[in-house]
């Protein structure tokens, strides 16, 4: 569904001097596919993420997404970002429901859609409350229904977790997971926590910094549905483990 | 509290000044006691009405036109960083023309009219409305416009449903500071050519000694500055109770 294809994308700085944020990026995810982008910090998963979203302008090759070249961003495409960035002046509804607001395409069922899926996470009651009066994880569930809202086939995840606590955290895994398991999307998640990564993904892309490139592909083979507690199997171990091999190279895999 | 307090703190200041007045027998030409001020500016209901309305009139128009001025010039100063390159020396300078100078030279140019008042007003008072209106336009974060930008927003609706909404708590602090300058502005002013208002008041009172009516002036204006600060807070309070009021002090 998605075809990245020779990608690359650079920077000019200030000094003019050319900044390399991804090299030769190749990748092929099919639909209601989940993909996550590991790799260090400055490896540009943030960068490819918006070339995929249509943010930014691919410096050469290109991002195909069902047959159309992606040159600006696209309405079926559903967006979360690291930090929840919702609109303080709104209530959790009308937050939810911005994106068709300012896209015009508010239809008579759409309060009904946001409400049904402030619902799915757990956030029925709050419809009227203001995201100052909400916890870090529910304004980031939020910010999860607001993606979700236009009832995208493509979902982007910008490291949506990582302001949030350990326990949060892991419950916003298994609610997104349960999220996708009833309304499948393709899922193309940046993270940089590699047992994150293997929960989550069917696949996962790991990249390596400066530049940017693809150092693997890591298909994970843990059988879904998906919950804590499988960090012990074995194909969750050898996957997380090559994962490791490939950000810190083989001598230093084991110690992290 | 938060109401009871200051006003109580006010009112102990005046007991002070009138006991101080008194047992140090400091004479009315010098400093009046309160009670002074109170009596000979309350005698003339009338007079001091009208010099009041006069003011509040010049306050209210120059902070209406800084007001009107200031939204549309951010919002162009901030659409590129070469329209800001090319108008900002310019905003400085009308800041650095001392006021109290360009006042008689604008009574020169445009007349002996409420005109050159209401343009002092608005020069005193629009500057920080700029700034402040500026600062909340470009805070908005970065991921808020990508959001907008992926939702395919053009850049009308960005900068309604977006960037104008998140700068209100900054629109505000400049408001209440724009309202206050106003005052001194229109006060500046009416030194240099009014033939009404409180400054022109201040001016005539004490040129014959009637130092008690100066000094009621001069509270008058400090209370039209206070009342008129808190309406600015009332309004953000009842209209947008989200903001955070940013220039709130926090103890």
């Amino acid at each position: 569904m998605i075809e990245i294809e020779n990608v690359s994308k650079h920077f000019v700085s200030r000094d003019t001097d050319r900044v390399v944020a991804l090299t030769d990026v190749s990748i092929s995810i099919r639909r209601n596919e989940f993909v996550c982008l590991v790799g260090p910090s400055g490896c540009g998963k943030s960068t490819l993420l918006r070339l995929v979203g249509g943010l930014l302008p691919v410096s050469q090759g290109r991002v195909v997404i069902d047959g159309q070249t992606v040159r600006e961003p696209r309405a079926e495409t559903g967006i979360v970002f690291q930090s929840p960035t919702l609109l303080p002046w709104a209530s959790v509804l009308d937050n939810v429901l911005f994106p068709l607001k300012i896209s015009r395409r508010l239809a008579p069922d759409s309060t009904e859609r946001a409400r049904s899926l402030l619902k799915l996470v757990g956030l029925d009651g709050f419809e009227d409350k203001y995201p100052r009066e909400l916890s870090g994880g529910m304004q980031m569930r939020t910010g999860v229904c607001r993606a979700l809202v236009h009832d995208p086939d493509i979902l982007l995840m910008d490291e949506p977790f990582s302001s949030l606590d350990a326990l949060t955290r892991e419950e916003l895994t298994l609610e997104l997971m349960r999220i996708w398991r009833e309304q499948p999307k393709t899922v193309l998640f940046v993270t940089h926590s590699i047992p994150e990564s293997v929960m989550l993904g069917d696949r996962v892309v790991v990249l390596t910094a400066r530049p940017g490139r693809i150092a693997e592909v890591v298909p994970v083979n843990v059988p879904r549905p998906r919950e804590f507690g499988m960090e012990a199997r074995d194909e969750f171990q050898v996957a997380a483990k090559r994962i490791r091999q490939l950000i810190f190279g083989t001598g230093r895999g084991t110690t992290h | 509290m938060e109401v009871v307090l200051p006003i109580a703190t006010i009112a102990l200041l005046f007991l002070l000044w009138e006991a101080a007045c008194r047992i140090f027998s400091i004479p009315a030409y010098i400093i009046p006691s309160p009670s002074a001020i109170w009596t000979e500016t309350s005698a003339l209901p009338g007079v001091v009405g009208w010099h009041t309305l006069v003011t509040g009139k010049t306050v209210l128009l120059g902070f209406l036109v800084s007001l009107l001025v200031s939204l549309p010039l951010a919002v162009v100063l901030t659409s590129s960083p070469i329209v800001a390159a090319a108008i900002y020396p310019l905003l400085v300078l009308t800041q650095a023309i001392p006021k109290v100078a360009l006042a008689p030279i604008l009574v020169v140019v445009l007349g002996t009219s409420e005109l050159p008042r209401v343009v002092v007003t608005f020069l005193v008072a629009f500057f920080p409305l700029v700034l402040s209106i500026s600062a909340g336009l470009v805070s908005v974060p970065p991921e808020l416009i990508e959001l907008g930008r992926a939702c395919r927003a053009s850049r009308w609706t960005e900068l309604w449903r977006i960037r104008l909404p998140f700068a209100v708590p900054f629109i505000f602090s400049g408001v209440k500071a724009a309202i206050a300058l106003a005052v001194v502005g229109a006060v500046v002013a009416e030194f240099v050519n009014a033939d009404a208002g409180l400054g022109y008041l201040i001016q005539t009172s004490t040129a014959f000694f009637k130092v008690q009516l100066a000094w009621g002036a001069l509270l008058i204006l400090s209370i039209m500055g206070i009342v008129l600060f808190q309406i600015v807070v009332a309004i953000e309070r009842i209209f947008f109770p989200w903001s955070p009021g940013i220039d709130r002090p926090a103890l």
